[in-house]
């Protein structure tokens, strides 16, 4: 990929996130990419933690902070007084981790969806309740390690980028911070395909809650990728769908093997989370 | 005095309508639910006429309703929703949302009982339990009063930058046919100045809202809000004359009627109110000196007024047709705080009359008052029908 991201000085450093967090390296390639003339709506989360705490700010731009369960109805309300206002060009972005969107909020962002919002949705997944101290969400895979389910999720992960596309939304992604171009053109992609809400779901290791080291962040989130964990795709209008980056034959374990999360796992597990990913893929494959 | 409006025969939900389309909020967050949906149905009617201009935005639920109207808000419009019992329950976590980011929406609240389990009847509960939320609470006895308190409210919200609830009570009202005589457009225009907030979410202007705070800066934004709630009882007696003035009608935020040398003040709210009168009426006719104490303003309370106008009573009695288990009726809790430690404060009778919409005649209410003159009060609330 040639896309060339063309960071505009909205995201600031000196923020609080943990030292080498994937999650405040997405806010950087969104807000930098998405540019001045946007409206932030963050609910509770370790993004809310990052956007910084009152009077600091590490946006630069007017940030509405939501509750957990109300970001897409809230970014819906600030881009309708816009329009009623004439104002037809300041991006409304809600920028929501899992638990908000995949638990919580998903009533409020389905149906922002169904209404046709003219709004962007990111979720950063960092697939569990980090901002608590890594409890389960729906977006937690299977068997992983977390303080809800301290013997390993014996439930799959929700699919949450086949649900939006399920409504039929102008635009969906998935993206992840170790393919940082591919990221901040799918948000340049987003802020041009008006008319409907468009929605991305970003994969961001979180270091706590996954126990991986300070600078693994980007090489897991690659090899999340390439073991076919996380596919990198697109969606237009609930059909057209583009592969952007695929499954490269690496074993999940390789995966798996850097985080803390998952070493309790036995072989037996690890051909049980390899079958269920080769299952997924399969699946979306024919999608192509 | 500018044009006199219209004269029309209407239910309470379409007077609040009627006055909404004055009003022209931009923004309108709907979510059905009996027997608010008329006030809605109505207004979505006036856009499709064209004779309103808002985004409509048809939410999933009460609580997003909420949400969405105070980002709304926040980024500069007028607002208005509607809700009742159990929508206006699942908005609480909004509702003090709200009040904490200064929103100043106005909302009708129909009162119907709340599940479980189900009932469509006129209760108050379900404000009344809101009462604690930061929002300005405005109780009207008909439709006449909600049409004109619809405009009081957003001309006292605004000013006072809180979020306002406009009240009345399922079927005795929403549902009656009055003759309504509505405000003007030309009066609403002098009287409502278009809303033009100084802090709004805007890319030009960089404020954000919601961020973290510390524990100091946490107690002193509580302590301006108290202070804004303690304005709001001049904010909405000026608001009161100006409409007197403009359009002949005038409610105060309390009114006392026939209490001159009253052996018995009957205190209460809503539609009671208009059935308390023709008692008052009977009894003094029969020459039982009893007035009529009606609460309009609930929030903030009115504790200086109420104060005012008891002193010197013999005795009071409360009919609340609401009811929470383990304190009583509401109204009654209120007055009692109001005037404990004033001297010669009169003693008080808590009635729970109504509740769960039960009819409540005027002969009813006589009967009670005959009773609460001859006998001591109980400091509970008394179970009368
Ligand atoms: C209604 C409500 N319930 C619970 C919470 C507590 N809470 C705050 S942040 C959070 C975790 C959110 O997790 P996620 O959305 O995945 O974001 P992350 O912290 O992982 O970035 C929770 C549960 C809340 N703020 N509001
Ligand atoms: S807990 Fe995880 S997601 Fe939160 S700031 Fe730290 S690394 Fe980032
Ligand atoms: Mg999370």
């Amino acid at each position: 990929m040639s896309y060339q991201i063309e960071e505009q000085k909205v995201f600031n450093s000196g923020h609080s996130a943990c030292p080498g967090c994937s999650e405040a390296l997405a806010i950087r390639f969104i807000l930098n990419t998405l540019g001045p003339d946007t409206i932030a709506v963050v609910p509770p989360s370790c993004i809310a933690i990052i956007s910084g705490p009152q009077p600091l700010s590490s946006m630069r731009i007017p940030v509405y902070q939501s509750t957990l369960e109300s970001s897409a109805a809230s970014a819906a309300g600030i881009k309708r007084a816009l329009t009623a206002q004439g104002n037809d060009h300041t991006t409304v972005v809600a920028i929501a981790g899992d638990g908000g969107t995949y638990d919580i909020g998903f009533q409020s962002l389905s149906s922002a969806a169904e209404r046709g919002e003219d709004i962007i949705y990111i979720c950063l997944d960092n697939e569990g309740y980090m901002n608590t101290g890594s409890q389960k969400s729906s977006a937690t895979p299977s068997l992983a390690y977390t303080t809800s389910t301290p013997a390993g999720k014996g439930t799959p992960k929700k699919n949450m980028a086949e649900i939006m596309a399920a409504h039929d939304i102008p635009y969906l992604a998935t993206a992840t911070t170790g393919y940082p171009e591919d990221l901040a053109r799918k948000v340049a992609k987003a802020q041009r395909l008006t008319g409907g809400l468009r929605f991305i779901v970003a994969l961001v290791p979180c270091l706590d809650g996954w126990g991986i080291p300070d600078s693994a962040g980007p090489k897991v989130s690659r090899l999340a990728v390439e073991s076919g964990v996380f596919p990198l795709y697109e969606v237009e209008n609930g059909v057209n769908y583009t592969l952007n980056f695929g499954p490269k034959d690496v074993p999940v374990a390789d995966y798996t093997a850097l985080q803390k999360r998952y070493r309790h796992l036995t072989a037996k597990d690890q051909e049980f989370l390899q079958k269920e990913v080769d299952g997924n893929w399969a699946r979306l494959a024919k999608k192509f | 005095m500018s044009a006199q409006g219209k004269r029309l025969l209407l239910n309470g939900n379409h007077a609040v309508s009627y006055a909404v389309k004055l009003a022209a909020p931009r923004v309108i967050p709907v979510y059905p639910i009996t027997p608010q949906t008329p006030i809605l149905e109505k207004i979505t009617d006036f856009l499709a006429d064209g004779e309103m201009d808002a985004e409509v935005m048809t939410m999933e639920s009460e609580h997003s309703a909420m949400a969405a109207a105070i980002t709304a808000s926040l980024a500069g419009v007028r607002v208005f929703t509607a809700t009742a019992s159990q929508g206006l329950l699942l908005m609480h976590e909004m509702l003090h949302y709200a009040s904490g980011a200064r929103a100043p929406i106005v909302m009708a609240n129909v009162n119907r009982t709340l599940g479980s389990p189900w009932g469509f009847w006129p209760d108050q509960t379900d404000s009344l339990a809101q009462r604690d939320v930061g929002w300005i609470q405005y109780y009207c006895e008909n439709g006449q009063e909600s049409h004109d308190t619809t405009l009081l409210a957003f001309r006292v919200a605004e000013q006072a930058m809180l979020p306002a609830m406009v009240i009345h009570e399922a079927f005795y009202v929403s549902h009656a046919l009055e003759a309504v005589e509505l405000v003007s457009p030309e009066q609403a225009a002098s009287y409502l100045p278009p809303f033009a907030p100084l802090h709004r979410l805007d890319p030009l202007i960089g404020e954000s809202w919601g961020n973290t705070v510390s524990q100091q800066m946490f107690q002193d934004h509580r302590r301006d809000l108290g202070e804004a709630m303690e304005g709001v009882a001049a904010l909405a007696k000026a608001a009161d004359r100006e409409l007197e003035a403009l359009v002949g009608r005038g409610y105060g935020i309390v009114e006392q009627y026939r209490c001159d040398g009253a052996e018995l003040v009957i205190a209460t709210m809503g539609s009671m109110t208009g059935t308390a009168r023709d008692a008052v009426d009977e009894l003094r006719s029969e020459g039982v000196a009893v007035g009529l104490l009606k609460v309009k303003l609930f929030r903030p309370f009115p504790a200086t007024d109420v104060r005012e106008l008891l002193a010197g009573v013999p005795k009071v009695m409360v009919l609340d047709r609401n009811f929470a288990p383990g304190t009583g009726g509401f109204l009654f809790q209120e007055l009692k705080s109001a005037l404990y430690g004033m001297r010669g404060a009169p003693p008080i009778h808590g009635y729970l009359a109504g509740v769960g919409g039960t009819s409540i005649s005027p002969a009813a209410i006589k009967e009670l008052a005959r009773g609460a003159l001859a006998e001591e009060p109980s400091a509970n609330s008394v179970w009368k029908g």
